[in-house]
Order: structure tokens, then sequence, then C-alpha cells
């Protein structure tokens, strides 16, 4: 048993001081004070105490890049970040576009894994845009949702039919929107740091074309698409304007979207490297904009390792992505609580209830009864971000030396602590 | 002063004092060139490697003669026939060099940041000659030194850059050169050609050749790839020409003795007519010349601090 006490619990409709009473795999009791039992007990005052953290966008790399990232690494870095479930991107080799690899993500989870691992299939075989996958097999196997995350399904009539054939089987479509055209010999944002930096440029149009096709197909098939990574100004208000219609789109945007602008590419820096690009500064405001007002219902990590030698190259050469599951939530309350653009309710949604509803998942959040799946921030705590320190097999990250406020200082995975006082417990090393 | 920097780069980086003291040194370089017997001991006992991972005959050439004109030892790899083919990184090619004890790399490559990333790893000094679309620095001193050589000063001198902007190391290097040494720079090209906020670099945009170049002291042509067309930035070489080509109804609009400058080689009646560029105004063949004696300035200002060891960044 386990005694949560002095902690103030996140919900939907506010923040409360509880003590939690923890037994086996689910939360016991919750109450105004709970007496001390014979069980560890966990000082949460000052603390926030959520439900453990989904992040619907990432990839573990696994199977196919294991010298990057794996299933036994991956997760130990998700819960280090305040994750208690992931949903990882199909874009492994062998592809997740088969029941064959679903269950490969699931059995490796279990054997590796510390926290719950769900698996993303492909919308086309192999990725390559041109046949639809057995989605209804993926979806039956485990399959959460589908993705050809990393590239755009560039034939409008294949994602129009993936966006009714994924409705078949309640199967959320999650779209990279990117027109592979204009992104052409891109390196960074087409902008004032591409011509300074001597860079070719990536158009901000390359994503919201594809951004307003995907709402368009939406909205002519009545289908729901979620757009991936949502980096700019344009993009939001696109989906701004969806949703006042009444189509059926959600979005996401990653931290490095609403923190970082295109200026950290300077020097070349192919930390900075991601896809879509980091952008300018007008976009980071409207990100920040379009998290408040609900029209970007997710932050999800987008957490792309890639080993020192794919990142210590030509920039041309290196592969876009960063590290994300230990610096997304640091981020978020650095960047969004602590600049009262978001509350702690908001925190939740965006990090828990609002990727669980797309997902299709249980919400129970920290309920009597709920999986014991939770999260206790510290929010006052200063530090600054060291790559080296990361659990993640990769460093690649351009927070080096970020100076954050607030970390998770305990995630609890059905009952079992996996971080203890901001480390994994040595149980799970 | 002394230049201090470890590597040349880029104009970006450089101060106004390190371009004139560069400017400064070739001209000394420019007298050595000069002699009938062009041999002196500068470079002795050191070694310059180029690698070039893109053609070129008129920049390797001219570093090549540069270096051995001072008694330098002098290499150079051509990709075809090096490791690279093999999968070499670009990084232990730079180390391997350097374990050779090289004390200047000379790197050309078609991406940008390629020189840095290589001046990052390696202990020796590391000169870019040209990378990806970002700058061609030799080349600009080599514009300038030639600019000052005929006007005397750099300072408010007008030129107009005529060409494909968005694609060009050469303009890029140049823009930031030429301001930074007080010049007027105008640019003028297609829409197509310009890359996105170019005047927050200093410069004035023109899509009217005829207004970019009136009353400048330097019109500055710029290869055009003809690959551009196809890839739809232009309509046809003969449509650039009408609009963009610098000929001799043009060549009036300018000051009486402008010269006229283009980093080669040259696409005759695509970029500038040719009898421009066999006019007295231009200046190709002098750019020529005194790409050899910046050369030569820069590897000896780069080698001049004794070890290799001693050089500070």
């Amino acid at each position: 048993m386990l005694l949560i006490k002095n902690g103030c619990i996140v919900t939907d409709e506010g923040v409360f001081k509880r003590d939690i009473l923890v037994e086996g795999q689910r939360i016991k009791m919750i109450a105004d004070k709970i007496d001390d039992q014979e069980c560890e007990i966990i000082d949460a005052s000052g603390k926030m105490v959520l439900p453990g953290f989904v992040d619907m966008h990432c990839h573990l790399r696994d199977p196919g890049y294991e010298y990057k990232e794996d299933i036994y690494t991956g997760t130990r870095s998700a819960a280090k970040g305040g994750f208690t479930i992931v949903a990882c991107m199909p874009n492994t080799d062998p592809v997740i576009d088969s029941k064959a690899m679903i269950e490969y993500i699931k059995a490796k989870s279990r054997t590796d894994g510390v926290i719950d691992v769900l698996p993303i299939g492909a919308i086309t075989r192999r990725l390559e845009g041109k046949r639809l996958t057995d989605m209804g097999e993926l979806k039956e196997h485990g399959a959460v949702a589908v993705s050809d995350d990393g590239f755009s399904v560039s034939n409008s009539m294949i994602m129009q039919n993936a966006l009714l054939y994924a409705k078949t089987f309640g199967l959320p479509v999650i779209s990279h929107c990117e027109d592979t055209q204009l992104t052409s010999e891109g390196l960074i944002n087409l902008g004032r740091d591409s011509t300074f930096f001597g860079m070719m440029g990536i158009s901000k149009a390359a994503e919201e074309i594809m951004v307003a096709r995907d709402v368009i197909l939406a909205e002519n098939t009545g289908a729901s698409v979620h757009i991936a990574h949502v980096s700019t100004e344009g993009s939001v208000d696109i989906i701004r304007r969806a949703k006042q219609r009444g189509v059926h789109v959600t979005c996401e945007t990653a931290p490095h979207y609403f923190s970082l602008d295109s200026s950290y590419a300077r020097d070349f820096n192919t930390d900075a490297k991601v896809n879509p690009p980091l952008r300018e500064k007008s976009d980071i405001d409207a990100i920040k904009k379009g998290l408040r007002e609900g029209v970007i219902d997710v932050i999800a990590t987008d957490h792309a390792p890639h080993s020192e030698d794919e990142k210590n190259i030509e920039f041309q050469l290196a592969k876009p992505g960063m590290v994300g599951f230990e610096t997304a939530v640091p981020v978020a309350l650095t960047e969004l609580l602590h600049k009262n653009m978001l509350d702690w309710t908001d925190i939740l949604n965006k990090f828990y209830c609002n990727p669980c509803k797309i997902l299709n998942l249980k919400c129970d959040g920290i309920s009597t009864q709920a999986v014991a799946d939770i999260i206790i921030i510290d929010p006052e705590y200063r530090y600054e971000i060291k790559t080296e320190e990361f659990v993640s097999k990769s460093k690649n990250s351009p927070y080096q030396g970020y100076k954050a406020k607030g970390r998770i200082l305990y995630t609890i995975n059905k009952g079992r602590i996996i971080v203890r006082d901001g480390e994994l417990d040595r149980e799970v090393i | 002063m002394k230049y201090m920097r470890k590597d040349l780069l880029g104009l970006r980086e450089l101060t106004f004092e390190e371009i004139d003291y560069i400017l400064s040194t070739a001209e000394l370089m420019k007298y050595i060139l000069l002699q009938d017997v062009k041999k002196t001991p500068h470079l002795n006992g050191k070694s310059i490697v180029s690698i070039f991972y893109e053609n070129s005959t008129r920049t390797k050439l001219s570093f090549d003669l540069a270096a051995k004109y001072l008694s330098a030892t002098s290499c150079s790899i051509s990709v075809s026939s090096s490791s690279v083919n093999k999968g070499e990184t670009l990084i232990d090619t730079g180390k391997t060099v350097d374990a050779m004890a090289a004390d200047v790399v000379i790197i050309r490559h078609p991406f940008s940041g390629a020189p840095h990333i290589m001046a990052k790893n390696v202990e020796a000094s590391v000169i870019n000659a040209g990378d990806g679309v970002n700058e061609h620095p030799t080349q600009a001193l080599l514009d300038m030194f030639t600019i000052k050589e005929e006007k005397g000063t750099l300072n408010g001198i007008k030129v107009a850059v005529v060409g494909d902007i968005l694609h060009s190391r050469v303009a890029r290097s140049n823009i930031w050169g030429l301001t930074k040494m007080g010049a007027q720079v105008r640019v003028a090209a297609p829409a197509t050609f310009l890359p996105p906020d170019i005047e927050d670099m200093g410069v004035s945009v023109y899509y009217d050749t005829d207004s970019a170049i009136k009353d400048v002291d330097v019109v500055m042509g710029l290869r055009i790839q003809r690959e551009r067309q196809k890839e739809g930035f232009i309509g046809s070489a003969y449509e650039y020409y009408r609009y963009y080509g610098i000929n001799q109804d043009r060549l009036k609009l300018c000051k009486k003795d402008a010269l006229v400058m283009h980093p080669g080689p040259v696409n005759r009646a695509v970029e500038i007519d040719s009898k421009v560029l066999s006019s007295e105004n231009s200046m190709v063949d002098q750019q020529v010349t005194n790409g050899v004696a910046v050369r030569m300035a820069l590897l000896y200002l780069l080698t001049r601090k004794g070890s290799r060891k001693d050089v500070i960044n």
C-alpha cells in the first residue's frame, strides 16, 4: 500500500487538497485526511498530484533502430518525464503495419517496459502512401490510432479513403502534414533566419496546405482527423475555423513549437533540426494562444531520439527530431503555467484528458477505483536541463542549459513507483 | 592588429577590422604575385590540404597556386578518388587530414555549414571555399579587394548584385562583407531568386535591373544555373537576359567608370553580354588574379603563428 499525503490533486473541476491511498494497482480511497497506515508514505505537501500523463506521439525506435532508443530505455525516459502511457509511431523497421508488429510492441512492452506502450499502426503499408493497411485487424490487436508520421500521405484520394476506412473501425487518423514538393531542399523555416544562416528554407505553406486539405477531407467525409505537431500560426487559424464549422478535427503541438524559434539552428546546430522546423516568434505566440483557447487540444512530446553519429554531421544530412520525454513537462510548466498561459486544469487536459479522449482511452483521472497511474510534480523546483542526465539513450536536445521551473518528482504506474524524488527508482534501473 | 581566428568560415562573423586587415595583407601578396619570380618563404614548412566535394576549376587552382607561391606543401583530395566513396564521414576525413599534421584545410562542400562542422572537429585552420548556398568568403574578399583597388575605398561605393541571390553563396558573402565595409548594396532579381527578409541584411531590393544599376559604381552578375529553368524559377534564359542581363545599354545607366564583375564562369548572353565582358569596365580577369593574392594573404595569416597548436580561436 502507498499513501500520498497532503498533495494538491488536479481535476477537471479544479485543484483539491486530499490524501490518496493506493492498494495494489488501484486507488483505494481519496479523502481529506487518511490516517497513516502501515504502508509507504509520500509527503506531497506543496506538490501537485495528477494522473500519469499520456503522450500520444513518440518514437521508441524499437524495432530496427535500437541504437537510438528501445522500449526498455524509452519507457524509463518517458516515466522520468511524467508519462505512464505512451503511444509510439509506426516508422520503425519493420514498419508497424501488421498484427505481428502490433503484437511485438505489446509483448516487448510487457517484458521490458515500465509504463504502458500503445502501438500506433501505419495508415499505408510500409508508409509508402499507396495501399491502406488492414486497419480493422490492427485495431483488433491493440493499435490505438493510425499514422504515417514522418511522411505525409500525399495522394489525396488515399488520404480520403484512409479517413473513411479508419472511421469504419473507430480508429483515429493522425496526419503528418507536409507538402514535400514545397519543403524540397529546405532545412529550416523559410524566413529571416534561413536567409541569414545561408540555408534553404521550408515555407509554412508546406504544412498549412496539407492541414487545409485534411480538414477539407474530414469535413467532406464526416470523418475525423488529428493533426500532428502543429507549428505555424496559419495552421492554428485553419483548425480554429474548421472547429467553429463543426469539423471533426483535433490537433497537437510539441513543446519546442511554443518555446524555441528558428534562431536555435544558428551555427548549424543540428539538435535544433526538426520536422516541421522551428518557426518564428509570431508562430510561438499563435501556438500558445491556440493552446489557451483550446484550438490545440494536446501537447505531445514528438520524442525523436537520434544517435550522436546521426546528429554530429552536416546539417543537411542530420536526421530531424529531438528527444522530448524528459523536457516536455518542465518546458510546458515553465513556458505556459508559470507565464499564466494555462492553469493546472489546462495542463491536465493537454497532457491527459484530451489525448485519452482522442485515443479512446479510459479517462478516470485521480478517482476511487481508478488505476493508480499517478504523478507528483514539484511546481517550484528550479534547475538547468542537462542532456547528459537524460535517461533516454539519445541526447539530441537543444534544451541543454534551459532554465526550467517545475519537475516530475514521482511517477507511479499501476501502484508501482517508477520515479522517486526525480530519479528512476533503483528497482527499475 | 592580428588576425586571431582559427578559421575563415564566412564573412558574417568577421569584423570591419578583420576584413580590412585581410585586404591590406592581400595588397602585399599582390605585389609578390606581380614579380617575375613569385616564390617566397612565407609558408615554408606549412602544409595545406584542399578537399573539394564539388567541382571547381578556378577556386581550386587559385588556392593551389597561392600555396605554392608561398612555398607551402600542398595537396588536394578530390572526392571521387577518396574514402568518402567508401562511406567515410566528413569529420573522419577531417580528422585523418588533421592527424597528418595539416596546417590548413580548404573545403568546398555542397551542404551549407559543412566547413563549420569540420572546423569544430579538427585542429587545423579551416577555410571555407564555398558551402552550399551559405558563403563563399574568399570570393567576396577578392571582389572587395578588386573594388578597393580600382576605387580606392569601399566606403560609400554603390554596388548592384544582379541574379540568383537565393542560391548564391557569393552574393551572401558579398552582402555581409560589403555592407560591413560601408558600401551600399542593391540586389536585383526576379522574386523567385530573392530569399525572404533579404532587406534585413542591409540591402535594397529591386525587381527592375535598370533602377537597380542606375548610377552604381559596381555591377556584379551572378551565375545562373541552367537547371533553374527546369525547376521553374525562371521562364527562360532568353527572358532572363532580357530583364536581368548586363548589356551595353544597361551599362550606360551605371556610372561611366563602373566596374563589371562576375565570379565566373560566365554564361555569355545570359548574365553578361560578350561586348560588356570584353570592355574596359570588365574586371573578370582582374578578379581571378586578385583571387590568388587574397588566398595567399589568408593562408599566410592563418598559418603565421608558428605551431598550429598555438592558433587561438
